[in-house]
């Protein structure tokens, strides 16, 4: 990487579009001043000192996702990350490398959980290409999310068939193609936009008398390859409603095994995108660390080469 | 099916096997916990070194401070039996009386839980029957945690 590469990613926090600054971010200003006012209330509430209390059982906040929401690998669930109560907070860094024939992504990121009912993350993917002529490929992304529980509660709702249910939303802000020379934008592929927010509603129910867990999410979204080839394009500019699901498996405290499927638009022709699938293990030491491994496949990306990408997904994620 | 006697003979069959084993599979599911979990024998174990590990345990160590552990050990067997579908029947008050003023909180609830998993991995009871008990337990959180 040059060192105009980056400090083109470090300057990247300014708003790209100086005609509409920061109007995606409204919607995230409320949410959030409603998600404060609700957490601030709990926390008035309880006096308990403010050590995080690692209070969840084992594994039931999930691990972080590849945008960086707390989910399963590729879908985001309705549990709020860290294994802080409702009383407490935690909090998890995570990496996630997934790697398929031509292409590599990396996500890091931070997320946190405040009372088990909000959750904040930050993620940013570089996603970059390993076989000629694209192995020069880069194109960047921020990802900021929050998350607020709604009802329900994973572990506690046995008797009913509650799920737990959160609604959450991630804004996306492409950086723009590296390594393709005039084209270093989203949008000279295609793309009608190089910013978007996906907004989604999941229901997480674990059947624990099954040792269960079933994951529901339906997300309105604009976004290509995640965002990854930027939101909306010629064959499409509008909202579609994707459904993603996860199934998982306890066998026991610290190993889950489970499987995903994730729908996805096609907005460009220059990409006849494709859903995503993965089937996964993930372990869990300790309540600080968690390693998840999984086989993804991700289908073809861009008509430019036609080869399904399959491949493997390890993230490593460390918290409380 | 050679011919249309061969089906109703093997339907008849069928069904008579399916009339008088139905019964018998209800009867077997009402305690299959109960004897998955090892009986009464197990489960007395297993409370025992749940609760010797909850004395043990800082999170929750002063909140048994005013009880009598083994009275508490005697109730908290009869629940579990109960609740598994063993030949048991819980003697104690209800959930709510007795856990009113302790002002409990999730983390302290789930700290027994996992005292409680320890030691049915300690009486080696497999994760899936393990997660059958706790899924019945679970809904207690809703009367058991006041704060």
């Amino acid at each position: 990487m040059t060192n105009k590469q980056v400090n083109k990613t470090s300057s990247s926090f300014k708003p790209l579009n100086p005609r509409k600054p920061y109007r995606p971010f409204k919607p995230l200003i409320a949410m959030s001043a409603c998600a404060l006012s609700m957490v601030s209330v709990s926390v008035a509430a309880q006096t308990s000192s403010m050590t995080p209390d690692l209070g969840k059982l084992m594994a039931t906040a999930g691990v972080i996702q590849v945008e960086g929401a707390g989910g399963g690998g590729l879908v985001p669930w309705a549990t709020i990350t860290g294994y802080g109560t409702r009383d407490s907070y935690g909090a998890n860094a995570h990496y996630t490398y997934v790697g398929t024939q031509d292409y590599k992504l990396a996500s890091y990121g931070v997320a946190v959980g405040i009372a088990d009912r909000v959750e904040l993350s930050v993620a940013k993917q570089r996603f970059t290409g390993s076989q000629a002529p694209l192995n020069n490929l880069r194109i960047d992304q921020d990802i900021y999310g929050i998350k607020v529980k709604l009802a329900g509660d994973i572990v506690y709702d046995q008797d009913t068939w509650m799920p737990q249910i959160a609604a959450g939303m991630m804004i996306k802000r492409n950086n723009g193609i590296g390594g393709l020379g005039a084209v270093n934008n989203v949008k000279l592929l295609g793309a009608k936009d190089d910013s978007g927010i996906d907004y989604y509603l999941a229901a997480t129910k674990l059947f624990l008398d099954q040792s269960l867990l079933i994951n529901a999410t339906v997300r309105a979204t604009k976004a290509n390859q995640m965002g990854i080839l930027g939101f909306g394009g010629d064959k499409g500019d509008r909202y579609q409603a994707m459904l993603e699901g996860s199934v998982a498996y306890l066998l026991n405290r610290k190993w889950v095994v489970g499987a995903e499927y994730r729908m996805k638009p096609r907005n460009l022709a220059a990409d006849n995108e494709k859903d995503y699938y993965d089937a996964f293990v993930a372990w869990f030491p300790s309540k600080n660390l968690s390693l998840t491994l999984a086989y993804v496949s991700l289908g073809d990306i861009t008509i430019y080469n036609p080869k399904r990408q399959d491949g493997v997904y390890l993230s490593v994620q460390a918290g409380f | 099916m050679k011919t249309p006697t061969n089906t109703a003979v093997w339907l008849a069959t069928a069904m008579v096997i399916l009339m008088t084993a139905l019964p018998v599979q209800a009867q077997k599911a009402d305690d299959s916990l109960y004897r998955d979990l090892g009986g009464l024998e197990v489960l007395t174990k297993v409370v025992d070194d749940t609760l010797a590990s909850a004395l043990a345990d800082v999170r929750i160590k002063d909140t048994f401070k005013d009880t009598d552990m083994k009275r508490l050990a005697k109730l908290i067997t009869e629940q579990f039996c109960e609740l598994s579908g063993g030949p048991c029947k819980y003697s104690g008050d209800p959930m709510k009386e007795v856990h009113q003023g302790l002002a409990l909180n999730n983390m302290q609830f789930n700290a027994l839980v996992e005292d409680l998993q320890a030691a049915m991995d300690k009486s080696n009871i497999p994760s899936r029957t393990q997660n059958k008990l706790l899924a019945l337990l679970a809904p207690m959180q809703r009367t058991v945690v006041t704060k």
